[in-house]
């Protein structure tokens, strides 16, 4: 199998969240939204109640993955940033630490400038996040350690509970 | 790729429904939306041409309950079937944690669904993937068309490892819910192996 499972801990969801929040208050944005490029939401800030944030999460992936085929064709290795502007609210989607989106939602409270600006800085802490997070994982899954994983335990029974309505 | 996340307590997978055009891969996930109760769905949102053709994907999230004390979610995607949106249909494959094949039982679409499979395989690989690994179903679509090509036939032609296989009229329902749960099984079943 290729990329192993994205496994979140609590930790580094508290990080992770933190720096979504702050990103949110200096950015002066709606909302943001931490989104892995299979298209499922991470983490999230601001304004998220005002949205589908699933549905925002699976089209902003599809959006990415369709950018990155572009680019490709024409011979660039990915597009870093996209920018959408609407006549009241824009979106700003870049790619954090390889493997997931930011996607920072904004209105006339603040502009593409402070966005980028704002983005850029807060790109290396999440790409510390990303990078802590991809050891924890490497150290936890030993074969020693498979036992603790909650999943090693799902019984059929289980499984067919899921389904039996 | 599934996402575990320890944080909200949640288990995220995805499905991808795969096959040639109009084999009722998006009639699938519409009966999957119409009959899941509300609190368990979201949105179903589909990219589709004017004519309803699907340009890039049908997407449906579902929520299927708790296994030990994780929500289980499984997020189904279908592709585009037409040849044409081949790029298209690699890029919905990334990161897949099962394969649904909806073929069409018409003899005269047998050669489409040969096809398709080949393709699934191509595209898997160029994601580092195997169709001989991974959690996959089959299902054949259209059972109450009048020129079906017979079951043990397109078992014989169609089926790649014995994998479960299901008769179907997607317009009905019929197998649509089987064919579901038997790759989501096999999704979980491998996690319990990792």
């Amino acid at each position: 199998m290729p990329s192993a499972e994205l496994v979140l801990y609590e930790e580094e969801f508290q990080r992770l969240d933190s720096a979504l929040k702050k990103l949110r208050q200096e950015a002066n944005a709606r909302a943001i939204f931490l989104i892995d490029r299979t298209g499922q939401q991470i983490a999230a800030a601001g304004e998220v109640d005002q949205f589908d944030t699933t549905s925002l999460a699976s089209l902003t992936a599809g959006n990415v993955a369709a950018t990155d085929g572009l680019a490709k064709l024409i011979g660039e290795r990915e597009f870093s940033v996209l920018f959408h502007e609407g006549q009241r609210d824009h979106i700003h989607i870049s790619i954090v630490a390889k493997r997931a989106i930011l996607l920072v939602i904004f209105d006339e409270r603040s502009s593409l400038g402070l966005v980028r600006l704002r983005v850029k800085r807060s790109n290396q802490e999440m790409e510390q996040i990303f990078e802590d997070m991809k050891q924890k994982v490497e150290k936890v899954s030993g074969p020693a350690q498979a036992a603790a994983s909650p999943f090693a335990e799902i019984t059929d029974e289980d499984i067919d509970a899921l389904f039996s309505e | 790729m599934t996402f575990i996340n320890y944080a909200t307590r949640e288990i995220n997978c995805k499905i991808v429904y795969y096959g040639p055009g109009l084999g009722g891969k998006t009639t699938n996930l519409q009966f999957i939306y119409n009959k899941t109760a509300p609190e368990a769905k979201g949105k179903m949102i589909s990219l589709a041409t004017e004519a309803d053709r699907t340009l890039f994907f049908d997407f449906l999230p579902l929520d299927l309950g708790s296994i030990r004390g994780f929500t289980t979610r499984f997020h189904l995607y279908t592709v585009p079937g037409q040849v044409f949106y081949d790029a298209s249909r690699k890029l919905i494959l990334k990161g897949v944690d099962g394969v649904v094949f909806v073929a069409d039982s018409q003899e005269e679409r047998m050669e489409a669904n040969i096809e398709s499979i080949r393709n699934l395989e191509d595209n898997l690989r160029e994601h580092g993937f195997d169709l001989a690994t991974v959690p996959y179903a089959l299902q054949f679509n259209k059972r109450d068309l009048p020129s079906v090509a017979p079951v043990e036939e397109m078992y014989r032609i169609l089926n790649f490892k014995r994998e479960p296989t299901f008769e179907a009229v997607a317009t009905t329902g019929i197998g649509v819910f089987d064919t579901l749960k038997a790759v989501a099984k096999q999704i979980l079943v491998e996690l319990r192996k990792k």
